[in-house]
């Protein structure tokens, strides 16, 4: 009972944080149009959104006079804070999940949360055709790797197609069979499918036992349970619609074949991600009903890559699929603002739909625009407020909240460098001291 | 009457005079050199602008642009690509940015441009109309990029050219704009996502023992080129029996004697200090490559003029304890410091990216007018060129772009480029696609 009292007690002390109200602010909601004016924060929700809004007596006042407020931005295709992605032994390794190698310490966090991303789908590399589980974390830096899990996002899982995983299977990019060449299968794109589909025959067979095993029992007829089969697992949950398919893919014939694969077996690609020659085959994406992921502007790093273009996110949202922008990458995942921006440039998407492509149409991809990707009453106050309008490549992030709590605040990270200057230099001349008083004689040296 | 509409287009440049001979009329020039000015009019005649400015009267029969609404401003100059030598960075057969061999000067970047690259159109397509083109892996990603050869110390002549051209000596602006080079160092920046590997033959597998000794063994083998470099320009000079020409040599000479600058590629502030140590020993001009911090070298280069060449602004902290935002204050630490630079991408794929590199500096420090002299003016200057190019003013070239808004930023559109008075075309590759597939069934 004291245990309980306790936290209750703890609960509502979390609970009366003081609401926050930012004014003064052209509020992008993404959702429900623009307009300068208040957003009330309580209990780490928006509460209001309005013109004007009574400040609550206990209200802490954020004053963004010039500023512009946007959802927190998300990127559905991140592995910031995964400390390792790829496990590059076999093509199927739907067993690993990224779950349990989160890394909550990973500076990455915190730079991506000073570009104005509040969520990310992190996910396995691409070098197997079906490479493991992936997690949709909030960017929760400070908290341990469970307080960063996004509660109730579905899990997903990653594929990947084309070049990258039949390059694992054929690394030197020699002739299949040649010396030196540690080959695996698949070292094609027949190869890739093949895996896929060999894949969910197994799955289907697994699932089928399980269903027998279960029939056995519920007439209450004795029967031994099939044994547990992890790698097969997920992918039950896949034709079970448990678990979204996030594909990575480059060419339209892979592309197509993906869309075909799960036709067969009956389940939904989720998202293809990069998809860059997506819109040679939008139709059939928007058909299918798979969101497309990609990257703004990037070409020519790879054969696969020859015939991406920059109007690849424009020309698919016209055609009719659900479209994001994604980062895959460190460095990228900080300016995703100046990413949609091009959309503009290349292909004319309006300012709302340029903003669309990295909150609400993420959101939707990951199934979680109940909770995140517009400022909408109600919605997890996953906030970013930028100096200038954040499709502008002369704007910066100044504050960022999730879940209505400060995460970023420039003035503060400005404020705190001297602190943490002084600091290091503390820690490097301790460690000088400690090497002087160790160390017997001047010739001393660390092992090698 | 298909017939009749080509007659009558190709009779057209005879109406209205040659075509690198117009007047713009009534836009927002831009001219970098001086302040901007509002309802203004470029005169081009052959191909260079003589005159800028208010109240120009339209000599008469010229071809008219009307420029209402819209800005001219130069066009932009990328001072660091490898444009045109490499194509599709994985695959080796279209790469021809770094050969064997440790020392070779006399390598020539130019010849080796593909004028027909479909990197060219797509770049040009933002407002960039010319560019440095330059040997080995500078700032790649290594192995595919450098056509997997090891690093050299010295890896040949960038050119300066234009985004246009049918061969490249239609594109060529300058063969030999600087000799390319990378100061040797005990830390390569050469992991994946810029992660520091100790350097050295052996890939840093030697360990931090190794790759030291490599780095003291390459500047000793640096100094000794160029103390071979010498004896060979004096022995020249002396013209005795028995001297034998010998390329490499002589693409040192005009290295030696201040023509041509040394472009350093240096990272850190300790590779910075080498390369000024370098510039100080052997009396040679160098302009810095990609440094990605400036430490304490600001007054160091201020003191010797040393330029330098600022690779992209969007870019990660060199350490996980540097300020998040270090990569995008860099071009303002250089600017506060008195050091002249510009921009260049370091890269073909994001080159037509060259402006937002600027306007990221631009949120963090760097004034406007400064971020736009650091892709135009400044970067003709730092390679010798600014009689040419560079700024609006008369007697340049007319490389110009109109656009309907500031090119440092995305949403802006390049309308129109004009490279030597002459109207580009902004197709490429990647609109065609566009056309072709949004017009599918």
């Amino acid at each position: 009972m004291k245990r309980l009292l306790a936290g209750c007690v703890l609960a509502a002390s979390a609970l009366a944080a003081p609401p926050i109200l930012i004014q003064n602010a052209t509020v992008l909601t993404v959702t429900k149009g623009t307009l300068t004016g208040s957003i009330l924060i309580r209990d780490g929700k928006i509460a209001e959104v309005g013109e004007k809004i009574t400040a609550p007596a206990d209200a802490k006042i954020v004053d963004a006079t010039g500023q512009f407020v946007m959802p927190g931005i998300i990127d559905c295709h991140s592995h910031i804070a995964a400390d390792s992605i790829n496990e590059g032994s076999v093509s199927v390794s739907a067993m690993v999940g990224i779950e349990d190698v989160l890394n909550p310490d990973d500076i990455a966090i915190y730079r991506a949360v000073a570009g104005g991303v509040t969520t990310a789908n992190i996910l396995h590399g691409s070098a197997n055709s079906i490479g493991g589980k992936c997690t949709v974390v909030k960017l929760r830096w400070g908290k341990d790797a469970h307080e960063m899990i996004f509660e109730g996002a579905r899990p997903g899982i990653k594929f990947a197609l084309g070049e990258n995983p039949k390059r694992a299977g054929n690394p030197s990019g020699q002739r299949i069979g040649a010396a030196n060449v540690n080959a695996r299968y698949p070292a094609t794109r027949m190869g890739v499918e093949d895996v896929i589909r060999e894949a969910f025959t197994e799955a289907k067979a697994y699932q089928q036992s399980w269903k027998d095993y279960n029939d056995k029992v519920a007439r209450g007829e004795p029967a031994p349970a099939p044994r547990r089969d992890l790698k097969l697992e997920p992918l039950v949950e896949v034709l079970e619609g448990k678990r979204f398919v996030h594909a990575h893919c480059y060419r339209a014939d892979e592309i197509l074949m993906l869309l075909r694969v799960a036709d067969e077996f009956g389940f939904k690609i989720r998202t293809l991600q990069h998809v860059l020659e997506g819109y040679k085959v939008a139709k059939e994406i928007a058909a299918h009903g798979a969101g497309a992921s990609t990257f703004s502007d990037w070409w020519s790093y790879k054969l696969e890559a020859f015939d991406a273009i920059p109007y690849n996110a424009a020309l698919m949202t016209r055609k009719g699929v659900l479209v994001s922008l994604n980062s895959d990458s460190d460095e990228l995942i900080r300016h995703l603002n100046d990413e949609a921006a091009k959309t503009m440039k290349y292909g004319e998407l309006s300012e709302t739909e340029a903003l669309s492509l990295i909150t609400i149409n993420p959101a939707k991809q990951l199934a979680i625009d109940n909770r995140v990707g517009s400022i909408e009453v109600g919605k997890d106050a996953d906030l970013a407020i930028f100096d200038r309008h954040p499709l502008s490549n002369f704007a910066k992030v100044e504050k960022v909240y999730i879940d209505g709590e400060l995460y970023f605040d420039r003035a503060n990270d400005l404020a705190e460098r001297p602190g943490h200057e002084n600091e290091k230099k503390k820690l490097l001349d301790k460690e000088k001291e400690q090497q002087r008083r160790t160390a017997p004689g001047p010739a001393r040296r660390p092992a090698a | 009457m298909k017939r009749l509409a080509f007659v009558l287009l190709a009779s057209l440049p005879l109406l209205a005079g040659p075509e690198d001979t117009f007047l713009i009329r009534g836009a927002t020039v831009h001219p970098v050199a001086s302040a901007e000015i509002a309802d203004a009019s470029v005169l081009v005649r052959d191909g260079k602008i003589v005159g800028v400015g208010r109240n120009l009267a339209a000599p008469k029969g010229i071809r008219v642009i009307e420029g209402k609404g819209l800005h001219v401003y130069p066009g932009m100059i990328d001072s660091g690509t490898q444009m045109g030598l490499s194509e599709i960075g994985s695959t080796r057969e279209s790469v021809d940015t770094g050969e064997l061999g440790k020392y070779d000067p006399q390598l020539r970047a130019e010849i080796a441009i593909n004028p027909a690259s479909e990197h060219i159109p797509v770049t040009r397509a933002n407002g960039i109309s010319s560019v440095i083109s330059l040997p080995m892996a500078i700032g790649g990603d290594g192995g595919g990029r450098r056509g997997g050869a090891p690093p050299s110390v010295i890896a040949g002549q960038a050119a300066l050219v234009h985004l246009d051209g049918w061969t490249w000596e239609e594109m060529d602006i300058k063969k030999s704009a600087g000799v390319a080079m990378r100061i040797p160092t005990i830390l390569s920046l050469g992991g994946r996502l810029g992660a520091d590997l100790p350097s050295g033959p052996d890939g840093g597998r030697g360990g931090f023992t190794e790759a030291k000794k490599n780095y003291e063994n390459e500047l000793r083998e640096l100094r000794e080129f160029f103390e071979q470099a010498r004896r060979y320009q004096k022995a020249k000079a002396a013209n005795q029996p028995g001297f034998h020409p010998d390329l490499k040599m002589e693409a040192m000479l005009p290295v030696l004697e201040g023509q041509e600058p040394l472009l350093i590629q240096a990272a850190r502030e300790r590779a910075i200090r080498d390369a000024v140590q370098l510039a100080d020993q052997q009396k040679v001009r160098v302009i810095l490559a990609d440094p990605k911090e400036l430490g304490k070298m600001g007054p160091e280069l201020k003191a010797r003029n040393i330029p330098a060449i600022l690779g992209p602004t969007l870019a990660l902290p060199l350490r996980d304890d540097d300020p998040y935002d270090a990569a995008y204050t860099l071009p303002d630490q250089f600017f506060k410091a008195g050091v002249k630079f510009a921009f260049g991408s370091f890269d073909n794929e994001f080159s037509r990216n060259l402006p937002y590199q600027a306007a990221t500096a631009v949120a963090f420090g760097l004034p406007h007018d400064e971020a736009l002299k650091a892709v135009t003016l400044n970067a003709a200057q730092i390679w010798g060129v600014s009689d040419r190019m560079g700024s609006i003013e008369e007697g340049k070239w007319a490389d110009l772009m109109i656009t309907d808004g500031d090119p440092l930023e995305a949403r802006t559109q390049v309308k129109q480029l004009f490279i030597k008075g002459k109207n580009v075309d902004l197709d490429n590759k990647q609109r065609r696609l566009y056309e072709k597939y949004l017009a599918r069934p």
